[in-house]
């Protein structure tokens, strides 16, 4: 990616569509501060009345994991299947449980 | 060598297993660059495809056309927006993709070199430009890439009133005074066959095609879309009773599908060569916006640093 | 009282319709995509004012017309915006220049408006302020950015100031309409309105560096119908699909 300094730089958008819920990634776009960044995505993310609440971070300080990464990363939890509720076997009867 | 050819088999398999590609996975070169050329391109096309129905926005015949349009021609803007994010996701900045397209380097689809000159080329361009778009769109909503993939389902959402704003102009046209019918007739005359033109060539001469079958960018060859999109509209042009300039335009009902002329492929090829009747306006128009916006943007920046400055002071 | 109210009503509709005209000019030719989007935002949330407005002002009239006939069918002696509005977009701080003026303006007149007698015009502001708000907000920090941004952006934004500033004695104008309206509680008092106009005038250009220009001479006239050459233009292109097929639906 060329740095430009005279370039805008880049956001990644997040919002969040309703109170309550999380804040999802929606896209990305340029603004010169991050002031800039939260109207330039009111206007661009939310003209049909998509978010309730923006969240905007310079791409440059987004750190990603690596594909290749993910085998180790991962797998290890396909074998810890008593972290799932469904592992227990529950006496019969018993409620609210 | 036998890495690469490696990473290409798990790359392709990962492809044939309906996974999607994201911007830090492994890739080959052509994918990439195919990619790079067919996003860019068509973020170039949102963005010149502002041009042709911006210029009808101060003189929409009502305003409730006037907003609408307006609506919509902002839709492109932001179309063209995602996209260029989509191929920054690939290494490739906004300001050098944006720079080919001033200099006359990368294409954008040839339609809107066409130019709009009555109110019902805003009809006709909402219902076949965008409509013959839309084709195009649906299917690359599955585009095997994440990020573009990601785009064209948000714009697919938004592009759905497109459409139908575009023919709801038309049927109002085609049912009012005699005047208006004459002007939607001649629209569609107009815009008819370079609509066809917009999936590209036939499927023989469509020299990116195969490969992108074959990496699921594309899902559809041109010469289906083409035909899906002419079964439909056919029909769409019945109900509000104008008429397909096509005079071997007919049913078939062996196939199932209309049979149908000959492109004007002398006519595309000129105007994909820079011979249309507006790309020297719409490139003059992108560079003047572009060059007389650069004190606006070198201005934001000036002031961002400095306010930044004095915060961290 | 009801001509009073029409003429006020058109007034505001006029204002409004007119600036929404210009922005829309620019829809495709902004200096970022981004800033494009914003803008167009700007000319529709002003579009949507104006027809709220118009289609009341109809009502108001009382003889049929609607927010189009009143739109499409009235000639530049009809038209009682300011002079401000129909100034061309020129250079993009010329835009914000005279969309920050006008929205300095606008947010405490829509503010005060929510309490006026007449249900409908509250009823309209109540809805224009929440817009009003962001526009003020986005145009100044936009006077901002160009004041103490570069020395370009700085010259460029002081001579904008300095060619508008002669349109905007206009909407503080007052007159019998106005005053009836003002005793009537339909209207607030222009004088609380330029108050804070002037208020966030000066705090603005403080921040971004700028000179208030002098009060010199005003321009006059809009409210009368006498406008500036641009006018006839803007009608002219507005008007004339609509003129050219009279009658029919679009």
């Amino acid at each position: 990616m060329s740095n430009n300094p005279n370039n805008w730089p880049l956001w990644e958008i997040f919002i969040q569509s309703k109170r309550g819920l999380e804040h999802k990634h929606v896209g990305s776009l340029h603004a010169a501060d991050p002031q800039m960044a939260i109207e330039n995505a009111r206007d661009v993310y939310t003209r049909r009345q998509e978010g309730n609440s923006i969240w905007v971070v310079l791409a440059e300080h987004m750190h990603a994991s690596r594909p290749e990464d993910a085998e180790s990363f991962y797998d290890p939890a396909d074998d810890k299947v008593y972290r799932h509720p469904t592992f227990y076997t529950m006496p019969e009867g018993a409620k609210y449980i | 060598m036998t890495d690469v050819k490696n990473l290409e088999e798990l790359f392709q398999a990962k492809i044939d297993a309906e996974q999607k590609i994201e911007p830090k996975d492994w890739m080959p070169d052509a994918y990439r660059k195919n990619l790079i050329r067919q996003i860019s391109q068509h973020a170039h096309s949102e963005v010149v495809g502002m041009l042709p129905e911006g210029n009808w926005i101060t003189r929409a015949p009502s305003l409730k056309r006037k907003a609408i349009l307006l609506a919509k021609v902002q839709d492109e803007a932001g179309h063209g927006l995602y996209l260029y994010s989509a191929v920054e996701t690939m290494g490739t900045s906004r300001e050098q993709t944006i720079d080919d397209l001033l200099s006359g380097k990368a294409k954008y689809s040839s339609i809107f070199n066409y130019p709009t000159l009555s109110w019902a080329d805003i009809g006709a361009i909402g219902w076949l430009v965008d409509g013959a778009a839309i084709m195009n769109q649906v299917m690359l909503c599955r585009t095997s890439y994440g990020p573009y993939a990601r785009a064209m389902v948000r714009i697919c959402k938004e592009e759905s009133f497109h459409q139908r704003q575009g023919y709801e102009i038309m049927a109002v046209l085609a049912k009012g005074s005699p005047e208006q019918k004459e002007m939607a007739q001649d629209a569609l005359n107009r815009w008819w066959w370079p609509s066809l033109m917009m999936f590209g060539p036939t499927d023989a001469n469509s020299p990116h095609s195969e490969q992108s079958m074959k990496w699921k960018i594309k899902r559809q060859s041109n010469d289906e879309l083409r035909q899906t999109f002419i079964d439909r509209t056919v029909q769409q042009a019945e109900v509000i009773g104008l008429s397909i300039p096509d005079p071997d335009l007919k049913w078939n009902e062996e196939t199932q599908h209309y049979d149908w002329g000959e492109i004007d492929w002398t006519e595309f090829n000129n105007v994909v060569a820079g011979n249309g009747p507006c790309n020297k306006e719409r490139l003059a128009a992108r560079n003047k916006a572009h060059n007389d916006g650069a004190w606006v943007r070198e201005a934001a920046l000036a002031y961002a640093a400095k306010k930044a400055k004095r915060k961290a002071a | 009282m009801s001509s009073k109210l029409l003429t006020y009503t058109l007034r505001l509709a006029d204002d409004i319709l007119i600036l929404s005209q210009r922005l829309g000019e620019w829809c495709g030719h902004g200096p970022v995509l981004e800033e494009d989007i914003a803008l167009t935002n700007r000319a529709l949330d002003h579009l949507g004012e104006a027809r709220n407005l118009l289609t009341y002002a109809g009502q108001v009239e009382g003889k049929g017309r609607s927010e189009d006939d009143l739109a499409y069918l009235r000639m530049e002696r009809q038209y009682t915006n300011v002079k401000l509005v129909e100034q061309p977009n020129g250079d993009y701080a010329h835009t914000m220049v005279r969309s920050f003026l006008f929205d300095a303006y606008h947010l405490p007149l829509m503010q005060a408006l929510t309490k006026s007698k007449d249900e409908q015009l509250a009823a309209i502001a109540g809805k224009s302020v929440k817009e009003a708000t962001y526009h003020l907000r986005a145009s100044s920090e936009w006077i901002i950015r160009f004041g103490d941004g570069t020395e370009e952006s700085h010259q460029r934004a002081q001579a904008a100031l300095e060619d508008l500033w002669t349109y905007t004695g206009e909407l503080f104008e007052g007159d019998a309409v106005l005053e009836e309206m003002t005793s009537a509680g339909m209207a607030p008092d222009i004088a609380s309105i330029k108050e804070a106009w002037s208020k966030t005038v000066d705090q603005v250009l403080a921040e971004a560096t700028l000179k208030r220009p002098a009060d010199a001479f005003m321009m006059t006239g809009g409210r009368k119908g006498l406008h500036s050459e641009h006018m006839g233009f803007i009608l002219a292109e507005m008007q004339h699909v609509t003129r050219a097929y009279p009658g029919v639906e679009w």
